[in-house]
């Protein structure tokens, strides 16, 4: 096994610093983006301005100058057109950068399971690693890349309100920044208020989901039983802990809105107040002293209040999507970390010449604790057809996914051919057998697709020939799109015995120079067993051949059987020999007429 | 969304109530500009000559309402809350009854994962629509038709202006809600796409590895997911047209009020501080009309989702429920009649002209290979679906007279696939029998050969059993299914394939001890090995849904060439 790296500790600055360097092959884009937001918020700030010096120029009757208003509505026209148009480009440029970013993440962490052992996909819930593909990362895009850009808007707008607030009048720019710690610090309070209740939502959410995930995936069984009602009962129990729960956690997030509002309407006021002041003292006294106003500029100024107070009702939110964005872009990035397979490019490829293999004191265990194999010594001549039967766990399927090398063996060695198999790639080492396993799989594609799925290149004539060895032609082309039909994912309208069919068919067009069957009959009907068990045969004429399987049937004429219990090799030999021994074979030989 | 309505039941006061109150602090905000342009106007001519009190009076007045407002929005979002949180509960109740009623037919249809998503993700969405709507809806046209109403006070003609601007911009987001509702439901289905994708790859890493196609399949996924980027960018560059465009609407506005206000001061018609009021009232629509733009996209986003939870109320189960029945003593246990069936969609019967009869007692093999028909029979018989052509009795009465629990009550079955259920072993016994005692899980566990694997469990019968069984092996999987068939002493015992991962020893073992309950116990077996049938009193033989052979394990091997073919393979090994 590959030596686990530690992960580093989670680390929200590195979390967040690695997300953003998804970002880097749209660099320039973002920076593009970026600069438009630039334009926008200073084309926005400048809007107000004009309007105020318009309204200036509106004194009262008979005294209004529409050379000095034209001029200022021209103006505000120029300033709202470029923000409205700079807004735009920077929405649409920012978009491009963050599916362009997450589609790069996706698609590394997608790659990022094609370089983990097979141990890892086992050992992990499929849906949860699905949901780093899919969920969380569509959570980094909301929370960091589109949370970064309003988080920059806004600070650029704050900075250049107060840049305006500050050359209009001194003393309301001192006012509205005395105030906005306490606007913060209300956001602040609520929002933590509120991740707790957010947690137990999710939590409510979490068990809603595996009840329905368990039920409704076994839906016929539940029917059955008649438990339909049982079920609902237990559903209405979550649901009602998880109304409770959510009720919460929207009242607490929904009270960051009014609560801040209102500490904005406290800025306004004291804006208004302070600014009337200062237009009554008209670059008199104290007021005046802070900055002489006119009415338009107190008019403009009270719009950049409002501007300037947005921002941070969206920069609390960004805070809270960012959290949430965190932990998704966590997760993904743990996935990103987990210790991949020794990167094998540089090794020879296995050059099969009869198909012998040796293994040597080989020992495996899935969990260190818990011995599975042990000792395991076997060497079969080049054209040789292993039997290995044995009851259910006693690690006849695990012998196959150390062959294939989809395990590692913990001691001892494999070789082929004299090869050891770690001394070479892992693709030529698979490609020399050929496999098929009880749980059949198959792609959502073509029937062509499905059996060419070995050699993508097959003419139509070779694929037809396997799929004919394979029994399953006529089959094929009953169907109306024949070797065209669409299969749904894993071969969803197909039977168990159309799927194992196919899957023979796959390795029948390949003609690997091993093979390696795990069950690979277990579905089929029976008439189409004897005769696919005739192909098989012919196929593993001359070639090295592992058969793992239950009916003991279908492995008599191997020429060694292994008899495995509780990972050892507990009897060895052909049918007759086994038979004779009186052992545990004879028993499991006898077990089937009793 | 419409059809959901009806799930607000009990919400309804909070539903009316909350935007009622969102409304007086929509009201209470209108009053703020009117507030500064007396400020204006009235409050700074009259300080200049040192009377301060109007300038305390509209100061203190904007802080009453502030927090009046404050107190108002607080109880409104309390409301929304309550609301939608009940709505979303009420609809996932429903739905998962709903689902709960429909038969495997329908259950085809909708996959167990869509059901979920639908049960979930799609109600929180109708959920969130709920809680926006009474959070909006009365502020958001109260605030545009406020502002409006303000603006004919304070001036009629220029108050045409916001007429103008505020009926475009309403419509706005309708019109560009049509373009981006399609998009969103590609954007979902390239998810859809991306998260199967990814599946199919987990389930398949041996096949893929085995082949060499990792980086063809890595290829797939690129297209697929750059696909999703750019309808992604697509929607998101049509969404994303309404802030600038409303923007520069209202901007435009505010350019015409101050030309036509500037005439209309000069002629001493208006105030210098109601152009002020008018401008200020333009920038809270326009503030107001952009949250409309996002409530749309949450609205239409809530309406596709609307759409996918009303197909599945609208799906009704195609089983008429049984009136009830009492079972008739001395007729035959099962009898089938010339018995067709083909799966809904399927182009050819699965079944054809199938008859058989078996008496209470005996025990029917069915032996054939997959796709033969020989699940279909027992769904037949289960009822889960209902035959196209011909008749199945049990104990005399048809199938679909009785009610579920009364065939609940006469079959027993171990499925093919033997699922188990989060819990412990006893709970999943019990769902065969609510009122089983002690004695009942003992002997259940015995005859299914469970009690020796269960009692060397941590708590025996009260072991913990994981989601899907998954700390149990397959053959125990099996063991504990057939304990939970035989618990509810039905007199008709079916098992599906229900032994496959048994070991022959195993399965003799459990045979016998079936034979020994103290009950007449009709049994219908199902297997692919001749070795599990042949024992039984009658053995029909299926192939592509017809019948091959009926008769016993003697007269087959004498009449029935593919019998004899099969059970000469298995057990004396392929000879060819």
């Amino acid at each position: 096994m590959n030596r686990l790296k530690t992960a580093p500790q989670p680390r929200r600055a590195a979390t967040l610093g690695r997300m953003l360097r998804y970002t880097k092959p749209h660099v320039l884009l973002l920076a593009l983006s970026l600069l438009l937001s630039l334009v926008y918020v200073l084309a926005a700030l400048l809007a107000p301005v004009f309007i105020g010096r318009a309204v200036d120029h509106i004194l009262g009757p008979g005294s209004v100058d529409f050379g000095g208003v034209l001029v200022n509505s021209l103006l505000v026209g120029v300033s709202a057109g470029a923000a409205a148009l700079s807004r735009y480009a920077a929405a649409y440029t920012l978009n491009a950068v963050t599916y362009r970013t997450i589609t790069g993440l996706r698609n590394d962490a997608y790659d990022k399971l094609a370089a983990l052992p097979v141990a890892y996909i086992d050992s992990h819930s499929h849906g949860d690693i699905m949901a780093r593909i899919v969920t969380d990362i569509d959570l980094i895009s909301d929370g960091l890349i589109q949370g970064f850009s309003q988080l920059f808007t806004g600070i650029l707008t704050i900075a250049g309100t107060l840049a305006l607030l500050i050359a209009a009048n001194w003393l309301v720019a001192a006012a509205v920044v005395l105030f906005t710690p306490l606007s913060l610090f209300v956001a602040y309070f609520i929002a933590r208020g509120t991740h707790s209740m957010f947690q137990s939502q999710a939590k409510d959410r979490g068990d809603l989901t595996a009840l329905s995930e368990e039920m409704l995936g076994s839906q016929l069984t539940v029917k059955l039983f008649g438990q339909e009602a049982a079920a609902q009962r237990r559903f209405e129990a979550i649901n009602e802990s998880f109304k409770k729960s959510s009720q919460n956690a929207a009242f607490y997030s929904a009270m960051v809105n009014p609560s801040t509002r209102f500490v904005n309407g406290l800025i306004y006021l004291t804006v208004c107040i302070l600014g009337v002041l200062s237009v009554i003292a008209a670059g008199g006294g104290f007021f005046g002293l802070a900055g002489a106003l006119t009415v338009g500029e107190l008019s403009s100024l009270l719009l950049h209040v409002n501007h300037y107070t947005k921002p941070f009702n969206e920069i609390t939110g960004v805070v809270t999507e960012f959290q949430t964005a965190l932990a998704g872009g966590r997760r993904v990035l743990d996935l990103l970390d987990e210790a991949e397979l020794t990167p094998d490019r540089t090794l020879p490829a296995l050059a099969v010449a009869g198909g012998g293999v040796e293994l040597r004191d080989m020992a495996f265990s899935y969990t260190p604790d818990r011995p599975l194999i042990e000792d395991f010594t076997l060497s079969v001549v080049s054209g040789k057809r292993v039997a290995i039967v044995g009851p259910t766990g006693c690690g006849k399927t695990t012998v196959i996914n150390l062959l294939l090398r989809f395990y590692e063996t913990d001691a001892g060695s494999i070789e082929v051919d004299g090869q050891n198999i770690r001394g070479v790639t892992r693709l030529s080492l698979r490609t020399a057998y050929g496999m098929v396993l009880q749980d059949t799989w198959l792609k959502k594609g073509t029937i062509y697709e499905n059996i060419a799925y070995g050699k993508p290149d097959a003419t139509p004539e070779e694929v037809a020939e396997a799929a004919a060895a394979a029994r399953i032609r006529k089959f094929i082309e009953r169907q109306p799109a024949g070797y065209d039909t669409l299969l749904d994912e894993n071969g969803g309208n197909l039977s168990e015995g159309q799927k194992q069919l196919l899957s023979i068919a796959r390795v029948m067009l390949v003609r690997p120079p091993m093979l390696i069957l795990d069950e690979a009959t277990s579905n089929l009907d029976l008439r189409t067993e004897i005769r696919v068990q005739k192909a098989l045969k012919q196929l593993m004429e001359g070639k090295t051949s592992f058969i793992v399987a239950h009916r003991l049937s279908t492995i008599q004429n191997a020429d060694i059987i292994l008899v495995m219990k509780d990972g050892k090799i507990i009897e060895k030999g052909n049918h007759a020999e086994l038979l004779s021994q009186k052992g545990f074979y004879h028993e499991l030989y006898n077990a089937q007429f009793s | 969304m419409k059809n959901l309505l009806r799930y607000l039941k009990g919400y309804w006061g909070k539903t009316v109530l909350g935007p009622l109150f969102k409304l007086t602090e929509a009201v209470f905000e209108l009053i703020v500009p009117l507030a500064v342009a007396y400020i204006i106007d009235t409050a700074i001519p009259e300080a200049r000559g040192g009377v301060y009190r109007p300038l305390i009076f509209g100061g203190v007045l904007i802080f009453i309402l502030g927090a009046a407002g404050l107190g108002f929005s607080l109880t409104a979002q309390f409301f929304a809350s309550r609301a939608s949180a009940g709505f979303g509960t009420n609809v996932r109740n429903a739905l998962y009854r709903h689902i709960n009623t429909l038969s495997a037919v329908e259950l085809d249809r909708f996959s167990a994962p869509t059901l979920v998503t639908r049960l979930l993700n799609d109600t929180a969405q109708t959920q969130n629509a709920v809680a926006m709507f009474i959070r909006l809806v009365t502020r958001v046209p109260f605030i545009v038709v406020g502002s409006v109403v303000m603006a004919f006070i304070i001036h009629p003609l220029l108050a045409l202006i916001f007429v103008g601007a505020g009926l475009i911009t309403g419509a706005v987001p309708f019109v560009l809600m049509r373009f981006t509702q399609p998009g969103y439901r590609e954007v979902q289905q390239g998810l859809d796409n991306i998260g199967a994708k990814t599946r199919e790859t987990l389930a398949g890493v041996r096949v893929i590895r085995a082949f060499g196609r990792e980086a063809d399949e890595q290829a797939g996924f690129a297209a697929a997911s750059k696909t999703l980027a750019q309808k992604s960018i697509r929607v998101g560059g049509i969404s994303a047209l309404l802030n600038p465009f409303a923007y520069a609407l209202v901007n435009l506005s505010i350019i015409a009020i101050l030309y036509f206000g500037g005439v209309e001061v000069s002629l001493g018609n208006l105030t210098q501080g109601q152009v002020i009021a008018l401008i200020n009232y333009l920038t809270s629509i326009m503030h107001t009309l952009l949250v409309f733009a996002n409530l749309a996209i949450v609205f239409s986003k809530a309406s596709a989702s609307a759409a996918r939870i009303n197909e599945v109320f609208e799906t009704r189960s195609s089983m008429e429920p049984g009136k009830g029945a009492a079972p008739l003593i001395g007729s035959p246990a099962v009898e089938c009649r010339d018995v067709c069936f083909a799966y809904p969609g399927g182009a050819k019967n699965t079944l054809e002209n199938l008859s058989f009869t078996v008496m209470p007692g005996q025990t029917l093999g069915i032996l054939g290979g997959t796709g033969s028909g020989k699940s279909t029979v027992l769904n037949l018989i289960l009822r889960r679906y209902d035959a196209g052509g011909g008749e199945i009795r049990l104990f005399g009465r048809p199938v679909s007279a009785y009610t579920e629990a009364e065939l609940r009550a006469l079959i027993g079955c171990a499925p093919q696939k033997a699922e188990l259920f989060a819990g412990t072993v006893r709970e999943n016994l019990l769902w065969g029998n609510a009122a089983a005692a002690e004695a009942d899980v003992e002997l259940a566990l015995k005859v299914s050969q469970s009690a020796e694997f269960v009692s060397k469990k941590a708590g025996g019968a009260d072991a913990r059993v994981e989601a899907k069984g998954k700390n149990f092996s397959g053959g125990q999987r099996q063991r504990l299914s057939i304990a939970r068939a035989v618990i509810g002493r039905a007199p008709i015992l079916i098992l599906d394939d229900a032994t496959s991962a048994l070991d022959f020893s195993t399965e003799a073992r459990l045979r016998r001890a079936l034979k020994k309950l103290p009950r007449e116990l009709t049994t219908l077996l199902v297997s692919q090995r001749v070795t599990s049938v042949k024992n039984a009193d009658i053995i029909l033989v299926l192939e592509d849904g017809r019948p091959a052979g009926l008769g016993t394990h003697a007269s087959l091997l004498k009449d029935c060439a593919l019998y004899r073919e099969i059970y000469e393979a298995q057990t004396k090994g392929v000879s060819a």
